[in-house]
This record gives C-alpha cells, sequence and structure tokens, in this order.
C-alpha cells in the first residue's frame, strides 16, 4: 500500500526539483517553468492531506481540493502576466537571459 | 490504486520535471513539462480528486503550455548557446536545493503520520464534482468572486503590458 509519506516524497523531491531550477537556470522562461513544478508539489501535498484526513462523513476533505483550484486558477492568472511581462523585456532589452538584466546589481 | 501504478506514474513525473530544469531547448522543456502535468493528473486522480486532476489537465497541460510555447515561438528562442559557468554561484545554488531537499526528508521521515496508510473512503463512488462544487459554492463564494475579479484585473494588467506605447 502507497502511504501518505510516499506522496509527501514525491512532492518533495518535486519541490527541490523546481528550486533548483530557479536557483541554476539562467533563461527567464525556464525559471517560470520552475516556478510551475513548485506550485504543483504544492498541490500534490495538499490533495494527498486532503485524502488522508476523512471528514466526518468518509469523503476526503474538500476544502483542501477548494484551495488547489483557486492555487490553479491564480498560476493561470499568474502565467499570462509573467510572460507579458517576458515579452516586454524581451521587447526593451533582446535577452531572456538573467545575467544581462543586471541595472539593479550593486 | 495499485503501489506499482504510483510509483510508475511517479518515476515519469519526476524525470520529466528534471528533465524541464536539465534541457538547454526551451521547447524541449516545455514538453516535458506537459509530460510532467500528466503524471500529476494521474496521481491526483489516485487519491480521488477527479476534478482536481481534469483541472490540471485542462489548464495546466491544456491552456498554459500553450501559452509557454507560443511565447517561446514568438521570441523565437533557440537552444542556449554555452556560456562561462560561474562555479561557486552553481556549486552554492545546488548546495541550497539539496539542503533543502535533506530537509524536506528529514522532516517527512520524523512524522509519525507519514507511515500511516490512507483510510478507506465511505463509499468507492465519490461524487467528486458536486462535492467541490457544493463547497466551492457554499463556504467559498466570496473567494470565488474575487478570483474573478483577480483574472480580469490580470487580463486588464497583460493588455497594459503588451501595448507598445501608452497613450
Amino acid at each position: 500500500m502507497t502511504t501518505l509519506g510516499d506522496y509527501l516524497t514525491v512532492s518533495g523531491v518535486l519541490f527541490a526539483i523546481g528550486f533548483s531550477g530557479v536557483l541554476l537556470r539562467r533563461n527567464v522562461i525556464i525559471i517560470f517553468m520552475a516556478l510551475e513544478l513548485m506550485l504543483n508539489a504544492a498541490n500534490l501535498s495538499l490533495v494527498a492531506f486532503s485524502r488522508f484526513r476523512l471528514g466526518d462523513d468518509g469523503l476526503p476533505n474538500y476544502n483542501a481540493q477548494v484551495l488547489v483550484f483557486f492555487i490553479i486558477t491564480v498560476a493561470a492568472a499568474e502565467v499570462a502576466v509573467g510572460l507579458a511581462i517576458i515579452v516586454a523585456l524581451y521587447r526593451a532589452r533582446r535577452t531572456t537571459h538573467v545575467e544581462d538584466i543586471n541595472s539593479l546589481k550593486f | 490504486m495499485p503501489s506499482f501504478l504510483f510509483w510508475l506514474f511517479a518515476i515519469v513525473m519526476l524525470v520529466f520535471g528534471a528533465a524541464v530544469v536539465i534541457n538547454r531547448n526551451p521547447i524541449a522543456s516545455a514538453l516535458s513539462l506537459v509530460v510532467c502535468f500528466l503524471g500529476l493528473s494521474a496521481l491526483f486522480m489516485s487519491l480521488d480528486a477527479f476534478f482536481i486532476g481534469i483541472i490540471q489537465v485542462l489548464v495546466y497541460a491544456g491552456a498554459v503550455m500553450v501559452l509557454f510555447l507560443f511565447i517561446i515561438m514568438l521570441l523565437d528562442l533557440r537552444a542556449e548557446e554555452r556560456r562561462k559557468l560561474n562555479w561557486i554561484a552553481f556549486g552554492g545554488g545546488f548546495l541550497v536545493a539539496f539542503s533543502l531537499l535533506v530537509q524536506i526528508l528529514a522532516v517527512i521521515g520524523s512524522t509519525r503520520m507519514a507511515k500511516q496508510a490512507f483510510p478507506p473512503l465511505a463509499s468507492p463512488q465519490t461524487d467528486d464534482v458536486r462535492s467541490v462544487g457544493l463547497v466551492l459554492f457554499g463556504n467559498y463564494n466570496l473567494p470565488f468572486q474575487v478570483i474573478a475579479v483577480l483574472i480580469l484585473v490580470a487580463t486588464i494588467g497583460v493588455i497594459v503590458l503588451s501595448k507598445r506605447q501608452l497613450r
């Protein structure tokens, strides 16, 4: 049988993959995709907890699933805004490489 | 769900998730992300969250990834040329991510709850969409309306951002 820990482990590994992508990659679009991976890892652990802690009626705890629904909605809006910012950045600077965008660097 | 199916989908998801980070070509990364999301949706369905699984495929693998591919096409990105790597920054970033992973695994390993199997449902047939809808439109009606306003604001923001010059 799969336990709660199996799902949490998979979710933790996925989060770490996304986190390493944000830290190690230098392409803005790939960094953005790695952010999506981290959001989805959080979603997986939320759904696993919703299935683990059953409500009084013996059904999954649907509050967590509604939270996941909200996270997916906000993530979709965030992707739209973020990609528009990347397009505006590309128009201004002709690059998507974060090391070329260093006006704020001390 | 049988144990081997869980590990099959989990390993497929993690391998393609790692491929997102490792690939140098943005298009290959985006397509790996689609497969990763499909594996994740299978895991959601294994947890009896059918509605979330369907939404994952529709919104992420459908809409969001098309948006990513469209932007990659629009910017005409090619595989990154190799640049001089800052090895200290690379090693530091890898160390931070790895220590985060070790901490997460240590916390999961030390929790008693994590070793328990999932309790069986009251009835094997869950009316999943109906139950989510009742909670969503009952307890969470106000947040739902707020999310609708958020999407409207995001739409306006995208139009403002992508206009060439504002008058």
